[in-house]
């Protein structure tokens, strides 16, 4: 994997002339589905950079959350303000989900799609590629690739789109070592190129390694948010020690 | 992707249309007893070579083919059921009728003859034992010109068939062909005209029971349709048509048809 | 019996011989319900995609009326073509009664309503998986249809089928609009009506042997073509 030239530049060199979408200020966030209340009330602060991890037990509403802040879920209650942006921010972020989700073509097709789609420079597709060290493999069916193959190119795909912030919804889940390890790698490329990243992780060790803060969710609310050499260390809400600990979280 | 699927597509649309009739052609609206019979492809080839005209034959039911030449579908009307000819010209649709040809009806029936009618020489009467017997008769029952005769005969016999419909008297609404593969595969009896008996491939054991009555004499009229009701019609090309049929020339050419050695339609256009 | 023994061997014979006649009866047939279903697939298929991917007030009953019209009997479109492009009828000055083309327009009216019911739930189902993927990408409706479209090619190849399937085999439509006229608008199907109305039924059978192999081979066709994308992870 090489470093790209052509590649997600930082957020104040691209080319949108709209004001910054960071910081992100979440209140009172609520979701609910008939009687359940899965985001209860949430708030939440994200400053202007950094790798943001997002971890929390089963069911505490990690995903949702993503979906929620990128917009492909509406909530039931509550603000969520992306630097006082009123129009379409979901268009200036990209989210990677974790079964990534690939088009029934070729691996280069499969960008070439969205470079288009999107009215990007369809020459860009080469470099992309190159920098998740997919290049061997762009004539290959996209949906015969390994899970860490198809992982890199969704990633890769959401690059294309060049993301002022960029979600990852536990994209190494279930993957190989190598893989994971591949992967940590470009988001922490993009993450230096200034693109803002919010990261769903179940893994310790890897939130210990990526994270410059973390938000620890509960029951449908912030927890804790802590910068990382502060959370690791002493977790001050006795949910994140348990679980930070194995213990079950219920 | 699509542009160029819908343009292949339009393309197609229009190879295709290219294809239609060339500007010398007219249509005949006429019956399927002529066309089954293979009368056309005996008679066609002789005109197109002679006038370079191209005829096209939809062969439907008389009163279908009536009501296509009404829609200004046709160029010429060539049908067997004078009355319904007559007022097709009185209301202006043809410009003149004129008698063709003729052959006539037969009555066939399986080799058994359940009624009993084989080698009667009067239809009606023939008719009223097959309705006496309530044996087993199968009608075009689709206002064809066979129809329209059967119909008329047995008013004369003043039984009304349709009385048995659906149990001995069966009307398959369909043409002549299908009526006798219908009637055949039940056993009825059967008014076919001679002409599409004889080319009929699939006559298993039935034979001709009832024929030679003068009541049977089935008349065939050829009119071009009427130009100041159909201004599409071709109507140079359509009298070239009929004039040709009733000729010196046409006329022989009808008669000279002929299907396992026996002629088949019967030209008796008025020559003066 | 006798007439299917030599029903497949006059069939036999009428291809080894290359007879003229048949070239040009399967030929038109072959025209004329590819072009309607080429006409069909390019209406029928974005509308499918649209209804696949569309919520709106009403959208059941649109769903009812499209599966229902899956079932137009080809006669009443005959019935209805016939009386548009009659010479006494609204488009009658066009004169294309008792031609190719109007065969070609009935049979798209008869097999668009199959492709686009068909397509709908191939559609609706692939757009299950994709819908949020292509939220997040924020596509717009349009290319997501063209996507949709593209990614489930080799299904709707087997929806497209379908209405080649119906539009080649039916009698109805074409018999009323093309008027089965020799050299001209005679198709498969209405030969094989006229020679069983002749009772020449092992002609007719013959006939319909030489539909029924040119159905196999279209078919295998795709599913060869199917069955190599489905080693690729295209379906």
């Amino acid at each position: 994997m090489s470093d790209a030239v052509s590649l997600p530049r930082s957020a104040a060199a691209l080319p949108e002339t709209d004001a910054p979408l960071l910081p992100l200020r979440v209140r009172g966030l609520t979701l609910g589905f008939g009687d359940e209340t899965v985001i209860d009330g949430l708030d939440l602060d994200l400053g202007p950079s950094g790798c943001t991890m997002v971890m929390g037990p089963n069911g505490s509403g990690k995903s949702l959350l993503l979906k929620l802040l990128h917009g492909l879920i509406r909530p039931s209650g509550g603000h969520i303000d992306w630097g006082g942006q009123a129009g379409d921010v979901t268009r200036r972020q990209a989210l990677v989900f974790q079964a990534p989700v690939l088009l029934r073509r070729s691996v280069a097709a499969n960008l070439d799609f969205v470079l288009r789609a999107r009215g990007k420079d369809r020459r860009r597709r080469v470099d992309l590629l190159e920098h998740v060290g997919l290049s061997h493999k762009a004539a290959q069916p996209a949906r015969l690739l390994s899970g860490g193959e198809a992982q890199r190119l969704a990633l890769a795909r959401a690059l294309a789109t060049d993301p002022e912030v960029l979600f990852l919804d536990e994209p190494t889940a279930s993957l190989d070592p190598a893989s994971v390890l591949a992967i940590e790698h470009i988001v922490s490329e993009a993450r230096a190129r200034g693109v803002r990243i919010v990261f769903v992780t179940h893994d310790v060790g890897q939130a210990r390694r990526m994270a410059d803060d973390v938000v620890f969710l509960h029951r449908g609310r912030v927890a804790e948010h802590a910068p990382a050499g502060d959370f690791f260390p002493v977790p001050q809400c006795q949910a994140a020690r348990d679980y930070l600990d194995g213990r079950i979280v219920v | 992707m699509f542009k160029h699927f819908i343009g292949a597509s339009v393309a197609a649309l229009f190879l295709a249309g290219g294809a239609q009739a060339q500007d010398q052609s007219i249509i005949v609206q006429s019956t399927t007893s002529t066309a089954n019979s293979g009368l056309y492809d005996h008679l066609l080839p002789v005109f197109q070579d002679k006038t370079g005209i191209q005829v096209n034959v939809v062969a439907v039911g008389t009163g279908q083919a009536i009501k296509n030449a009404q829609n200004c579908d046709g160029d010429v009307l060539l049908v067997h059921a004078k009355p319904a000819e007559e007022k097709f010209v009185a209301s202006g649709y043809g410009t003149e009728r004129t008698d063709l040809m003729y052959n006539d009806f037969v009555i066939v029936g399986p080799a058994g003859d359940p009624a009993g009618v084989g080698g009667m020489k009067d239809v009606q009467e023939a008719l009223s034992k097959i309705a006496g017997e309530k044996a087993l008769f199968a009608s075009r029952g689709d206002d064809s010109g066979t129809h329209k005769k059967e119909r008329a005969l047995w008013a004369d016999t003043g039984v009304d068939p349709t009385g048995g419909s659906g149990e001995w008297y069966r009307e398959t609404g369909s043409g002549m062909g299908a009526t006798l593969n219908a009637g055949i595969g039940m056993g009825a009896y059967v008014m076919t005209d001679r002409a599409t008996w004889i080319s009929f491939g699939n006559k298993q054991d039935y034979e001709i029971l009832v024929e030679g009555d003068e009541d049977l004499f089935n008349q065939y009229g050829v009119i071009p349709v009427n130009p100041e009701k159909c201004p599409s019609v071709n109507i140079e090309a359509a009298q070239t048509f009929s004039d040709w049929l009733l000729s010196e020339e046409g006329q022989q050419t009808i008669g000279a048809y002929k299907v396992d050695g026996q002629q088949l339609f019967f030209p008796n256009a008025p020559q003066d | 019996m006798q007439d299917l023994a030599s029903a497949t061997s006059l069939a036999l014979q009428l291809v080894l011989s290359g007879d003229a006649d048949l070239v040009e009866i399967v030929g038109l047939s072959l025209r004329v319900s590819l072009s309607a279903t080429a006409l069909a697939c390019a209406i029928g298929l974005p509308l499918g995609a649209l209804v696949a991917i569309s919520r709106f007030p009403g959208r059941g009953a649109v769903l009812i009326v499209m599966n229902a019209l899956m079932g137009l009997p080809p006669v009443v479109v005959g019935l209805l073509v016939y009386l548009h492009l009659s010479r006494s009828g609204p488009l009658g000055f066009l004169g294309l009664l008792y031609t190719p083309t109007a065969m070609i327009i009935a049979q798209t009216i008869l097999i668009t309503p199959i492709v686009a019911a068909l397509s709908r739930q191939v559609l609706e189902d692939l757009h299950a998986e994709y819908a949020e993927q292509f939220r997040s990408l924020c596509l717009s409706r349009w290319q997501s249809v063209q996507a949709l479209l593209w990614d489930a090619r080799y299904s709707l190849l087997t929806v497209g089928l379908a209405g080649f399937g119906r539009a080649v085999a039916e009698v109805g439509a074409v018999i009323i609009v093309g008027g089965n006229i020799d050299h001209l608008t005679r198709v498969m199907t209405t030969a094989i009506a006229l020679e069983t109305s002749k009772g020449d039924l092992a002609l007719a059978l013959a006939l319909g042997i030489v539909l029924l192999v040119i159905a196999l081979g279209v078919n295998a066709l795709v599913q060869g073509l199917r069955m190599t994308a489905a080693r690729q992870a295209y379906v």
